[in-house]
């Protein structure tokens, strides 16, 4: 509110608080120019991200002069009252009327305050705690009673509410509704007797919950998480960014004793301002179960057991030194920057092979071409600020909040502040979806890249594509098209390493810092006798895994149910000679290995992260404990001394250097649009493997096909500079070897919608922000937040599929419930990607391809149509 | 001085200028056909002839003030609105709950109809198509009335998409509230009409640039709005040439407690408390005045050394206390200025929104002060803490509930300090027996002569056959027992 207001006003105004003149915008709350002039006025309400309320009281002003030469009979709240021309304010600091005013407010705010500091969890950072000893009584007036509350209370299964403690600055309900947009929490009762509530039966799950923790000015809320578990001033804070998601969020982690305790969000106004999402602030103790893995493991006749680090490095490099180069390097996506540049230079200059990857998810070829184009000219990125100005935003493939949940605060607030449109091309709306107020085009999967062709694009709008568009035939072409008719695009990978490793080179079809693979820059640095073939990407490893013609694995921080095909992957570890896994918890891949090398946890290393944006987002080191095993970059070093090839450095910030002094290669800006659109491009991607996709003729429905533009054609262009990113060069380097390359499988085209069998409807799903992903493990309260599991269809679909009794159904034989959603696109059935218990993928379940949906038998007693679980269009 | 012992109605009727209460006493008076009887609807007539900035300049120029307690200039609010703006609603405030007060709930059971005619003038003057009532939940006999007077005149044409061929359009709603008095402060009170929490909102923006549904409002008491038929049916001049200077016409004053006659007595604004007094029958027999309220209970009270003020907004004001809704609570030396205190101070603290601090603790510990003062069990200083922690409320609140939850406590004890310092020692039971003020412990007083203008407006009728009565009388001042009294969530 005040930020709109200051940008329609650029004017400025002056006011003197406490003898100390400050230009503020016009519009700008006192108590905002008050901290512009270095003046501190306490307050509970007043947060600078919500509405003002004026509650609290405590931040009463006098003002002698409110700039028309009249001053206020009474002191004012310097959180609701404007800086005005020539105002002038006196804080407590100068002001006997006004330090009068705040100390009665206090003394007031206190009668009803517990005196149990001691066991409050907030104690020690507590504002109301520190303005009680800088402006309260030494002894309190009150000697009557207080008013009392049962002990704590559960909001949800995290968020626990001590009402006695509350001091009713409703900061938490007023980010629920205009932060969050999860209006479950609310005051009710009146006077003395108010309190902060939900209904009974819905508790308050947002994925944004904790931040209410953190804005609390007093200990009234607490998290399940940290409760009881440290005092604020035996905690060592560190700055950081999060891991959760490519957003970037700053982090402060909290810790003690080699252990975080806790992480609040940083304060970072460029990206997550001051909130980060519950994923980001209670997900991180996956790590300290019973399989975290500090000694190095070695099969021996078929068991794994623990080796000294000498043995198993050996062992190790005997393995790698018998597949000679035929060894692929998977690398997951959530490796740092350095890291991911370690196993990139590992796998080409120490194992000789291009056979490297970040993407342990479903990819395709054209992805493949899109990832390189943007990598080599990311023109101008599009950046948090871009979504703050911009008229419209497209999403496709992505769902901000589970994907990315800082993205969907910021585009909710500008929705909010600025009637920002957004619209979505996805297989249903979200509860995130509709919270943005967005427009829905329903969208089975397969057909964005038609939708969004269809779209009319001006400039200001700005379409954001997630990675679930690897998997919709031409739809990243067409993202990266938007820029012809003079909108942006940007691309936000769910993970928080992509952009990093991308840019790292761990990835088939580039080297770092977007050089070709043979780069002569590269060869500088990395030394000669570099593998010059083209690499195989994930999915193609594990098919040459398979056949036998890739002999063994290197594989860090992948889990064999984040690929498309869990069954194939498996096979293909159990045919290689041999595996080693590198890895901070015994994984289903790390089992099937002949080595596992630990590696130290994110909290013990540094580093780097690109979020998103492209924007360098620093890791800090935030526990130095003794005894740890060694980082990731330290391991992959001591194996290459192992292999006789020096990797060349040993920590995090030698890797950095390293990599920031390889030069991006020129940018092929100047070449002439006409020569890109006319010259044949080199066939990046090869003919799709029958076996692997049906022929997409049969598959694509007819009236989509024409407007689909063709997925082939993807060379290095610019991303967001030129209007045309179709440009000449083509992303590998030598054709012909290309020819000779490795079989890529193209996405799996999806299914026509009329050539579904009978009882069977094409499947969409997307990974929600809570599911079954093994880095929300140990921590059962956040878990609890997730959002019902269900398969969803639209009434049509379903009356069309018999299932209009139905309350259960089974998709490929994973139970259920079933909610008629009318939202659904037609003939799509829709299902979270990873429920507790119910993964798509290991089930073989694929998005876009038909899947037959079958009612399942209730006992009669149980069958009542009336009461089944429905959902009426969001407005 | 001595208390007036009048026991028979005042020789002057001149005093009373009986307008909006002049048919109070007529048969079925809530009726349609009655009220067209006596010139009802004919304000209406004469307003839809004429343009609307006209009507507006009428009611501007006729100084009519707000008669729901700020007192600020009704026709000067119309003008507020912008004129080019549409939606914009017109709010009538009719959540009377201040205590002492009932002037409203008695205009809507004997004459809705002169209500609904002043909305459809105030509407057409300021160009709302769409009004609103907010009349307090508890009122139920006359929200009935209020309803089938709306759908009367739906009925005849005065309502609807083409008021009396004007081509004006113009619907009601008329609205319960669900019995909160902070819901007659206007910002909450929209709070609660668009189904919010009725808690006040933040200013700017005012109700006249984004109010109800964030569309421009004008929001009227009752009384205001009743006023209008009559100055466009006589004129501003009519109007003015009563009340004083600054403070013109007729308004409805309600007397309860220790009078003879309690009820609404309508005059100029020239009257003194004095006539007033004089017209309800004066002090029970026997007893004198001790104090008064000017305006309710979040009036700051006054004494016998005001018998002779002027009840007009400037008179009071001089006086360090406010015209209020003139709801003037009579109290004789039987009561205990303590007792009667702690029971407004607990009102508030019952009636406190909760959302602003002062309001929400402040009210919690003077309660607790006042009742310890009550019990005699105050200790010393008490007074003088119970001043401190008033004055940490006064003015440093979001809205003004909490400053007349003060006026009452400051005031008392100006006036009557030593007989809170009694509270370090003798309960105040002790000090002023309890029975002593209750209306049943003297004889009962003479009910053969009618109140000058307040008949019964409770009788029968087929909407609400049988519901309670007594809407026009206010003795209930002091019959709470002090064993009786309810505590307040100590613990919930």
């Amino acid at each position: 509110m005040t930020e709109t207001a200051v940008k329609a006003n650029p004017e400025l105004v002056t006011v003197t608080v406490d003898g100390r003149a400050v230009e503020v915008p016009k519009g700008t709350p006192v108590i905002r120019a008050a901290e512009l002039a270095g003046v501190v006025i306490p307050r509970f309400c007043d947060h600078p991200l919500l509405e003002p309320i004026g509650a609290c009281r405590q931040c009463l002003v006098e003002i002698p002069d409110a700039g028309n030469g009249r001053g206020f009979p009474v002191p004012q709240a310097s959180c609701t009252t404007v800086a005005a021309q020539g105002m002038r304010v006196e804080t407590a600091a100068t002001s006997a009327k006004a330090k009068a005013a705040q100390e009665g407010v206090l003394e007031l705010l206190l009668i009803n305050h517990p005196l149990d500091c001691p066991i409050c969890d907030k104690g020690g950072e507590c504002p109301l705690q520190n303005q009680a000893m800088a402006q309260g009584r030494l002894q309190s007036r009150f000697d009557g009673v207080k008013r009392r509350f049962p002990k704590s209370q559960p909001l949800s299964a995290q968020l626990w509410l001590d009402r006695e403690r509350c001091v009713l600055c409703s900061r938490c309900v007023r980010f629920a509704d205009q932060i969050a947009g999860d209006d479950q929490l609310s005051l009710v009762e009146r006077g003395a007797r108010s309190q902060v509530a939900v209904q009974p039966g819905q508790p308050f799950t947002s994925y944004f919950a904790g931040n209410t923790v953190q804005i609390c000015p007093v200990g009234a809320l607490t998290s399940q998480s940290y409760r009881f578990a440290a005092r604020p001033f035996d905690l060592v804070s560190t700055v950081t960014t999060c891991e959760g998601c490519a957003a970037g969020c700053q982090l402060r982690v909290d810790h003690r004793h080699y252990q975080v305790k806790r992480r609040l969000a940083g304060d970072l106004p460029a990206v997550n301002q001051e909130w980060n999402c519950d994923r980001g602030r209670f997900g991180f103790v996956s790590e300290r179960g019973p399989d975290r893995l500090t000694v190095p493991l070695l099969r021996r006749d078929g068991q794994l057991v623990e080796a000294s680090w000498t043995e198993a490095l050996a062992a190790a490099a005997a393995g790698l030194s018998r597949a000679g180069a035929a060894v692929g390097v998977l690398t997951g996506g959530r490796l740092t920057r350095e890291t991911a540049y370690a196993h990139a230079r590992f796998a080409r200059a120490v194992l000789g092979s291009n056979d490297i990857d970040f993407r342990a998810r479903a990819l395709s070829a054209e992805e493949t071409g899109f990832l390189a184009a943007w990598q080599t000219d990311p023109g101008q990125p599009v950046t948090y600020a871009d979504l703050d100005q911009a008229e419209q935003v497209v999403l496709v493939g992505l769902e901000p909040e589970d994907e990315a949940p800082i993205v969907f605060l910021r585009l909710r607030r500008a929705v909010r502040q600025h009637r920002l449109q957004v619209t979505t091309i996805a297989a249903r709306r979200s509860p995130g979806s509709a919270k943005l107020d967005a427009r829905l085009i329903a969208t089975a999967p397969g057909q964005e890249a038609a939708q969004l062709a269809a779209l009319d694009l001006g400039a200001g709008s700005i379409v954001l594509g997630g990675e679930r568009l690897a998997q919709s035939p031409g739809a990243l072409t067409a993202l990266a098209a938007v820029v012809r008719k003079g909108g942006r695009w940007a691309w936000l990978p769910r993970r928080p390493g992509e952009v990093g490793a991308l840019e790292a080179g761990a990835f088939p079809a580039l080297w770092p810092q977007g050089q070709p693979v043979g780069s002569e820059a590269v060869a500088r640095v990395w030394g000669s006798g570099l593998p010059t073939a083209p690499g195989r990407d994930s999915l193609a490893q594990v098919a040459a895994l398979a056949d036998g013609s890739l002999r063994a694995a290197v594989w860090s921080g992948v889990e064999l149910a984040d690929l498309p095909d869990p069954a194939a992957a498996r096979a293909g570890l159990e045919r290689a000679d041999f595996v080693l896994s590198l890895e901070r918890r015994l994984s289903e891949a790390a089992q099937l290995a002949d080595v596992v090398l630990p590696v130290a946890p994110l909290e013990e290393t540094s580093g780097s992260f690109r979020n998103w944006e492209r924007r360098l987002s620093p890791v800090a080191q935030v526990i130095g404990r003794p005894g740890t095993p060694m980082t990731e970059i330290r391991v992959l070093a001591a194996l290459a001394d192992a292999l006789g090839v020096p990797l060349g450095f040993r920590t995090p910030d030698e890797a950095a250097a390293e990599l920031d002094q390889i030069e991006p290669p020129a940018r092929p800006a100047e070449a002439a649009p006409d020569a890109a659109a006319t010259t044949p491009v080199a066939a990046v991607v090869p003919a799709p493997d029958p076996a692997l996709t049906t022929p997409v003729a049969a598959a694509v429905p007819a009236p989509a096909r024409a407007a689909v533009p063709a997925p082939a054609v993807w060379t290095v262009g610019p991303a967001n500079a030129a209007p045309d990113p179709v440009l000449a060069t083509p992303v590998v380097a030598d054709p012909a070897a290309e020819a000779a390359g490795p079989a890529i499988p193209a996405p799996a085209a999806p299914a026509d919608p009329a050539a579904l069998g009978p009882g069977e409807a094409v499947l969409a799903t997307w990974r929600e922000l809570l599911d079954d992903a093994r880095l929300l493990d140990h921590e059962p309260a956040l878990r609890a937040s997730a959002r019902p599991v269900a398969a969803r269809l639209n009434p049509a679909t379903a009356a069309a599929l018999g299932l209009d009794d139905a309350r259960r159904v089974t998709l490929g034989g994973l139970e259920f419930d079933l909610v008629i959603d009318p939202t659904v696109a037609d003939n799509v059935v829709w299902a979270p990607s990873r429920a507790p218990g119910l993964n798509l993928a290991v089930a073989g379940l694929t998005p876009g391809r038909a899947v037959a949906v079958t009612p399942v038998a209730v006992a009669p007693a149980a069958v009542d149509p009336a009461e089944r679980p429905s959902e009426e269009a969001q407005a | 001085m001595t208390a007036p012992t009048i026991t028979a109605p005042p020789a002057d009727e001149q005093l009373l200028v009986p307008v909006l209460t002049a048919d109070w006493g007529q048969p079925e008076s809530w009726k349609l056909a009655q009220y067209e009887a006596r010139g009802g609807y004919r304000g209406l007539r004469a307003a839809l002839v004429r343009p609307p900035a006209e009507v507006m300049a009428e009611v501007k120029d006729s100084q009519l003030r707000g008669r729901g307690g700020a007192g600020f200039p009704t026709g000067l609010k119309w003008s507020f609105v912008p004129g080019d703006l549409s939606p914009k609603y017109l709010v009538v405030n009719g959540d009377e709950s201040e205590p002492g007060t009932c002037k409203d709930v008695p205009l809507l059971m004997a004459s809705p109809h002169t209500l609904v005619e002043g909305i459809i003038i105030a509407s057409y003057a300021i160009g709302v198509n769409q009004a609103f009532v907010y009349v307090r939940g508890e009122a139920l006999h006359p929200i009935r009335r209020l309803r089938a007077a709306v759908a009367e005149a739906r009925a005849a044409g005065y309502l609807g998409t083409d008021v009396l061929g004007s081509g004006f359009s113009l619907d009601i709603v008329v609205h319960a509230g669900a019995g909160a008095y902070i819901c007659g402060e206007e910002t909450a009170l929209l709070n609660s009409l668009e189904g919010r929490r009725g808690q006040p909102r933040l200013r700017p923006p005012f109700p006249a640039v984004a109010g109800l549904y964030a569309k421009p409002t004008v929001i009227n008491n009752v009384e205001s709005i009743a006023t209008v038929p009559a100055i466009i049916n006589h004129g501003k001049d009519w109007f003015l040439s009563m009340g004083t200077e600054r403070s013109r016409g007729m308004t409805i004053y309600s007397l309860s407690g220790h009078v003879r006659h309690p009820g609404q007595y309508e005059a100029p604004l020239t009257i003194t408390f004095r006539q007033l007094l004089d017209l309800a029958g004066g002090v029970r027999q026997g007893h004198k005045l001790k104090f008064f309220t000017p305006g309710g209970s979040s009036t700051p009270i006054l004494t016998e050394d005001n018998l002779d003020i002027v009840l007009d907004y400037e008179s009071l004001a001089a006086a360090g206390t406010m015209l209020g809704t003139k709801a003037l609570q009579v109290f004789d030396d039987t009561t205990s200025v303590v007792r009667t205190t702690l029971r407004w101070v607990e009102f508030y603290q019952h009636e406190s929104c909760g959302k602003c601090t002062p309001c929400r603790e402040g009210t919690w510990w003077l309660v607790q002060l006042l009742r310890r003062l009550e019990a005699g069990q105050g200790h010393p200083g008490d007074v003088d803490l119970l001043l401190s922690v008033a004055q940490s409320i006064n003015g440093q609140s979001f809205c003004p509930l909490a400053a007349g939850a003060v006026a009452c406590v400051t005031s008392a004890v100006k006036h009557f300090r030593e007989e809170f310092e009694a509270g370090y020692h003798t309960p105040a039971w002790e000090y002023l027996p309890y029975a002593a003020s209750a209306a049943f412990a003297e004889p009962a007083p003479d009910r053969s002569q009618p109140a000058r203008s307040a008949p019964d407006p409770a009788a029968p009728d087929q909407a609400g056959a049988g519901q309670g009565d007594g809407a026009g009388r206010s003795d209930e001042a002091s019959q709470t027992d002090p064993a009786g009294r309810t505590d307040e969530g100590v613990t919930l």
